[in-house]
């Protein structure tokens, strides 16, 4: 057993102005393992790995690769360095084939040819040993989101890299892309490669990795043994808390049916049609969860409901029919008529970021009799109504002058939530609800979702999160391409089967699952690109 | 319209459309690099200005083409220095340069020469003569393919075999070479380049020096080649037509050889019939004029189709994580 580390990091520093990203890091990566990185949003991760590929430069602190100390000053010396980078957002040219993505800046001579023919060897050796295959001669643009991550593998793996960094690399994968994905990783480990896995999601880390740093402000408070550790107690590490990691419900009781909706359909302004005839019936009193990889139509749906996009079909709420265009269609008149909104992305659509927490508490309901003064608002009243839904909301810090931007994610969400859960909807659409938000928060939010549904409200939840999907849902619809594939009772599916419905494959597959979810996702993407022409 | 008739349009086509070639070919290795370049115009400017005002001196028009790259090279890289290594806006930065050069030139030709903002015109070895191609006298005689050769492909100026060289070469550059591969993924995507440890700075220099390259060609032709001698403003536009022909060929180089050649062919014959008589109504010669810069716009406007420029064009890149 070789006991030099692959990579040894010592003392690493980072500070951003006066935010320290980084305070006195120290690490041991053992080769032929995987190690997790797992912390919440700005705890210092990706700044880490960031230092590691030479993006940025650390304060103080020493980079050892097998053995030898480096000098990291850009990503030209961590690639000979040995060290390959799979980024959140991946770094590919769109309109390059694959082979000249692969290529890029590691080609062989001053001439393409050649460089060309001995990629398209090596791709055909690496995809039959690491399960790796893609279409060398096909635009990166026409590939899944899958595959495309498979090219940015191919591409370290071509430099010759024998330590890969993935940073959050399942966020935008459909589940059996994801398990595809460890099997990709599980070959590398057997191959001797080393692997450094960057994540915010427990069960990853307990499923694939060998050992486990967690970070909390900056600063790593421990590296365990994932067997000798559990979730429970990873959690309490990444926050410094005892945290409840499962939403404590009883069993819906659904009531009559709030809002129905058939037949809806949307088109955006490229043309694509992004709603292709949705059908679903909300009841009081349960929470219907919405599956499915980003992409496939749940923000039309959450939108057109909202008011802020147009559409064909209808939707009644209580028995009345709401308007999909024109007049009435927008988003105080949905207000107004008792749906609640929580948009996906708050930064955009639910909150103003410069403005102040109590400006942000009352918008869409500002026009409220209740809020004027004459012809002025009555911003006394809102101050005061913003301090005591603060309070109660756990917003911290509780101080309603502070502008939207000063606060961290959770408590932007928490804001929002308390903006339209306060105002007393009789249905709430929920859109990532807990996207970028610290696992002391999710347990709020979560428990809130359940609290409002138990008061007969009925919610309809959007989320990637399947794990969020089952711990809160009563019931879930999986939407594939602007469609419901099917509904499902929580209790009698599991994430194989929810997994496949996202990908699009309603029937068991013969033969190796990823293949079937390949074969769709490649068929979604020559559809929409043929209509998009 | 007889044979010779046709053959002298061409010619003048031809002519025309080299410095909207060279031009052309200039802002497509700078678009393409992810540069914007608005001031094509004011480098062509600079460039036929000082190979016109060195030819002059010297009386050599190849120290001029010398001088008239140097110019056009300063230029593109006070370009380069705002928008790349300051981050600038690059639309702005080409507007300045395009002032600059607009007001320098006739500013310093005023001062040299006093002769209103022009230069002397320049004769015997300060212009660029025709080069008569080897058996163009011995072919004249053959029927239809002689005056041709003789009028059409033969007797231009050596620049204007170096733009027409310069469409399958730029081809070959970016299609197949590393450079080139480069090249076009940095106009698309510079952070694939800068974490594939390609210096993303490094590959915008060489395409704005490429691009200055070209447009001091361009320049040059345009006051030693076409024309003898340098007069304000004498780019008249070409500058921004040599873009719109860079958009409606969708940054590709045969495209771009067509485009400018309609182009070309359009300045032809607004020059050869000034005053077309239709039956009693005449079409006068500032409609023919000013038809150039009408299709200009009409083709832009209607008939360009979807024409997606390099995705990271205009915007300077910062590196993030």
């Amino acid at each position: 057993m070789n006991d030099t580390p692959a990579i040894e990091l010592k003392g690493i520093s980072k500070a951003f102005g006066p935010v320290q990203a980084n305070k006195d890091i120290s690490i041991r990566v053992m080769p032929g393992t995987i190690h997790g990185i797992i912390g919440e949003n700005g705890a210092g991760k990706s700044t880490l790995m960031s230092i590691l590929y030479g993006f940025y430069k650390a304060d103080a602190g020493e980079i050892w690769v097998n053995g030898q100390k480096k000098d990291i000053t850009d990503s030209q010396a961590a690639i000979s360095a040995g060290i390959g980078m799979v980024f959140q957002h991946f770094k590919l040219v769109q309109n390059f084939t694959v082979l000249e993505n692969v290529i890029l800046g590691a080609e062989d001579g001053p001439m393409l040819r050649p460089s060309l023919a001995r990629a398209r060897g090596v791709l055909k050796q690496l995809a039959e040993e690491y399960e790796l295959a893609v279409d060398p001669d096909e635009l990166v643009e026409n590939l899944s989101v899958g595959h495309q991550q498979r090219v940015e593998i191919l591409k370290a793996l071509y430099r010759q890299a024998d330590i890969l960094i993935l940073d959050e690399p399942t966020g935008v994968l459909t589940p059996a892309e994801a398990d595809h994905l460890f099997r990709i990783l599980d070959h590398l480990r057997a191959e001797g490669k080393t692997v450094i896995l960057i994540t915010h999601k427990l069960r990853e880390i307990m499923e694939i990795t060998d050992t486990v740093s967690v970070m909390r402000r900056g600063e790593m408070t421990a590296t365990v043994k994932t067997a000798e550790t559990s979730p429970e107690q990873l959690a309490e590490l990444m926050v410094g808390r005892k945290v409840l990691l499962r939403v404590d419900k009883t069993k819906a009781a659904p009531g009559q049916v709030l809002l129905d909706v058939q037949n809806l359909r949307h088109v955006d302004d490229a043309g694509v049609e992004r709603l292709k005839g949705v059908s679903l019936q909300l009841r009081a009193g349960e929470v219907l969860g919405i599956a499915g990889v980003a992409g496939n139509g749940q923000s039309e749906l959450l939108e057109v409901l909202g008011g802020y996009a147009d559409a064909t079909g209808t939707v009644t709420l209580k028995g009345a029919p709401l308007p999909l265009s024109g007049a009435g269609a927008d988003g105080s008149a949905r207000r107004a008529a008792g749906i609640g909104h929580v948009p996906e992305d708050r930064q955009e659509e639910g909150l103003i970021m410069p403005y102040t927490a109590w400006e942000n508490t009352v918008f869409g309901y500002h026009r409220d009799p209740r809020y004027q003064s004459g012809p002025l608002m009555n911003n006394a009243l809102i101050k005061e109504e913003a301090q005591d839904k603060m309070t109660r909301y756990d917003v911290r810090p509780p101080n309603p002058n502070l502008a939207a931007r000063n606060f961290s994610g959770g408590n932007q969400q928490k804001i929002v939530l308390a903006r339209e859960i306060e105002r007393d909807p009789d249905v709430l659409l929920i859109g990532q609800p807990t996207r970028g938000v610290d696992i002391g928060a999710i347990e709020f939010i979560h428990q809130e979702i359940i609290r409002l549904r138990d008061k007969g409200k009925a919610i309809l939840l959007v989320s990637v999160e399947l794990d969020e999907i089952f711990s809160l849902s009563d019931r879930i619809a999986v939407m594939f391409d602007g469609q419901i594939m099917g509904e499902r009772m929580p209790e009698e599916t599991d994430q194989t089967e929810l997994g496949l419905l996202m990908a699009g494959v309603t029937e068991k597959p013969e033969g190796r699952v990823i293949d079937a979810v390949d074969a769709s996702l490649q068929e979604k993407e020559a559809r929409e690109a043929e209509q998009h022409d | 319209m007889d044979y010779a008739t046709l053959l002298q349009v061409l010619d003048s086509t031809v002519r025309l459309a080299t410095p909207l070639l060279l031009a052309c070919l200039a802002g497509l290795f700078s678009e393409r690099a992810g540069i914007v370049d608005i001031g094509l115009e004011g480098k062509m400017l600079a460039a036929a200005f000082f190979s016109a005002a060195i030819a002059a001196v010297t009386g050599s028009v190849w120290l001029g083409l010398l001088a008239g790259i140097a110019a056009s090279m300063v230029m593109s890289g006070i370009h380069g220095l705002a928008s790349i290594t300051f981050r600038g806006n690059q639309l702005i930065s080409g507007v300045a340069i395009n002032f600059l050069a607009s007001g320098i030139t006739v500013l310093i030709a005023q001062d040299w020469f006093s002769q209103g903002g022009r230069t002397p015109s320049l004769m015997g070895g300060g212009r660029f003569e025709s080069i008569t191609l080897p058996f163009a006298e011995a072919l004249r005689g053959v029927p239809v393919i002689g005056p041709l050769y003789y009028e059409l492909i033969s007797g231009h100026s050596i620049l204007v075999y170096v733009a027409f060289l310069m469409v399958p070469l730029t081809w070959w550059i970016l299609f197949r070479t590393r450079f080139g591969l480069r090249l076009r993924a940095v106009g698309e995507a510079p952070e694939a380049v800068d974490t594939a440890g390609v210096s993303v700075v490094g590959l915008r220099f060489a395409a704005i020096a490429i691009c200055g390259l070209l447009t001091g060609l361009a320049g040059a032709y345009l006051a030693t080649g076409l024309q003898a001698g340098f007069v304000r403003e004498m780019t008249a536009g070409r500058g921004y037509i040599a873009l719109a022909a860079l958009i409606f060929a969708k940054w590709r180089p045969w495209y771009a050889l067509y485009a400018c050649l309609l182009f070309g062919l359009l300045q032809a014959v607004a020059l050869r019939y000034q005053n077309i008589d239709l039956g009693g109504f005449i079409i006068p010669v500032q409609f023919m004029d000013a038809l150039p810069y009408i299709l200009t716009v009409v083709i832009l406007a209607g008939f360009v189709g979807k024409a997606i420029p390099p995705r990271a064009g205009g915007e300077p890149y910062v590196k993030e994580r």
